[in-house]
């Protein structure tokens, strides 16, 4: 675990919005040198606090109408192994989460689709016929907002 | 904004492998989405520029952070109240340990993603932040194991 200052919260914060932006450019934006704030994002990524980078697209303007929250409970628990049904889970290419969680589900899926037919052929055809699933939640996206968290 | 922008299979093909290696420079890219840089650079600029890529975003891990503990509250909400959404969301958004907050149409009214140090400060947060946010009729948390596929990537 490393400590992070002031100053490395606040390049953490700009980078989770925008990773493009170059250290010389953050340098002058906190008042940094370029070469210290190399230093600075390097030692965050060197640290693992940077896990790397993620693209985000436009869902919508993609084509995606429809993103929906499946809670998942394994049937017949012990007679499924864990790693085939996370395997075969991860291989859909619709599937964009899979969490294993403790509690009401096993696992918890984020799942897009076209439209709310294309949600449950998805369902259909490919989520129910996982070996091992069983019980299924559904619950479709409303709004999403996420929070830049204890950084700020 | 609503209006679906039609890309072809080049464009397709920069983002599938854009997506699946996000660190990649412009020039490897397009070495592996078989197209000159040039191309790649011009087509990129206009997704960016129609908004189908919002954004290149750094990933945070938290438990390097030192938040070990990530709980997925599912909140049910007293309906009967008229503003139950937009007051219990303006004070979940104050609690800076709130990663993301979802609205749904189903079972759940809203979740939030929540994040702790460790079993204690999640019991705290619980206690102290969350079960005094308004309008709450029923919540159940799960507990975040493991994260299995986390790239969120779309099926272009």
């Amino acid at each position: 675990m490393i400590e992070l200052d002031a100053i490395d919260r606040r390049l953490l914060r700009a980078l989770a919005g925008d990773a493009t932006q170059s250290a010389g450019a953050l340098g002058r934006r906190f008042g940094l040198s370029q070469p210290a704030a190399w230093r600075r994002i390097r030692r965050m990524q060197d640290g693992g606090v940077i896990r790397g980078r993620r693209l985000r697209l436009d869902a919508a303007a993609l084509g995606f109408g429809v993103t929906v929250f499946l809670g998942v409970k394994l049937a017949r628990k012990g007679q499924v192994s864990l790693e085939d049904f996370e395997r075969a889970v991860s291989a859909i290419p619709e599937v964009q989460t899979v969490e294993h969680v403790l509690g009401m589900y096993d696992y918890r899926l984020r799942v897009v689709a076209r439209d709310l037919a294309d949600f449950e052929r998805v369902l259909r055809r490919r989520i129910m016929a996982l070996p091992g699933a069983g019980d299924v939640d559904a619950n479709v996206l409303l709004s999403e907002e996420r929070r830049p968290g204890p950084i700020g | 904004m609503n209006e679906t922008i039609i890309l072809d299979d080049t464009d397709r093909r920069i983002l599938r492998q854009f997506q699946a290696a996000p660190d990649l420079g412009t020039a490897d890219l397009a070495g592996r989405a078989g197209v000159t840089p040039a191309t790649c650079w011009r087509r990129l600029e206009r997704m960016q520029a129609c908004g189908v890529i919002l954004a290149q975003e750094a990933v945070i891990d938290w438990a390097a952070l030192g938040y070990a503990v990530e709980v997925s509250l599912r909140v049910t909400l007293d309906k009967t109240q008229p503003r139950a959404f937009d007051e219990f969301l303006a004070h979940a958004r104050e609690i800076p340990e709130v990663l993301e907050l979802q609205t749904f149409i189903g079972r759940v009214d809203v979740r939030l993603s929540l994040i702790a140090r460790d079993m204690r400060h999640y019991q705290q947060l619980y206690r102290d932040r969350i079960l005094v946010l308004p309008h709450i009729a029923d919540i159940e948390a799960l507990m975040h194991i493991a994260r299995v596929k986390s790239d969120e990537a779309l099926p272009v």
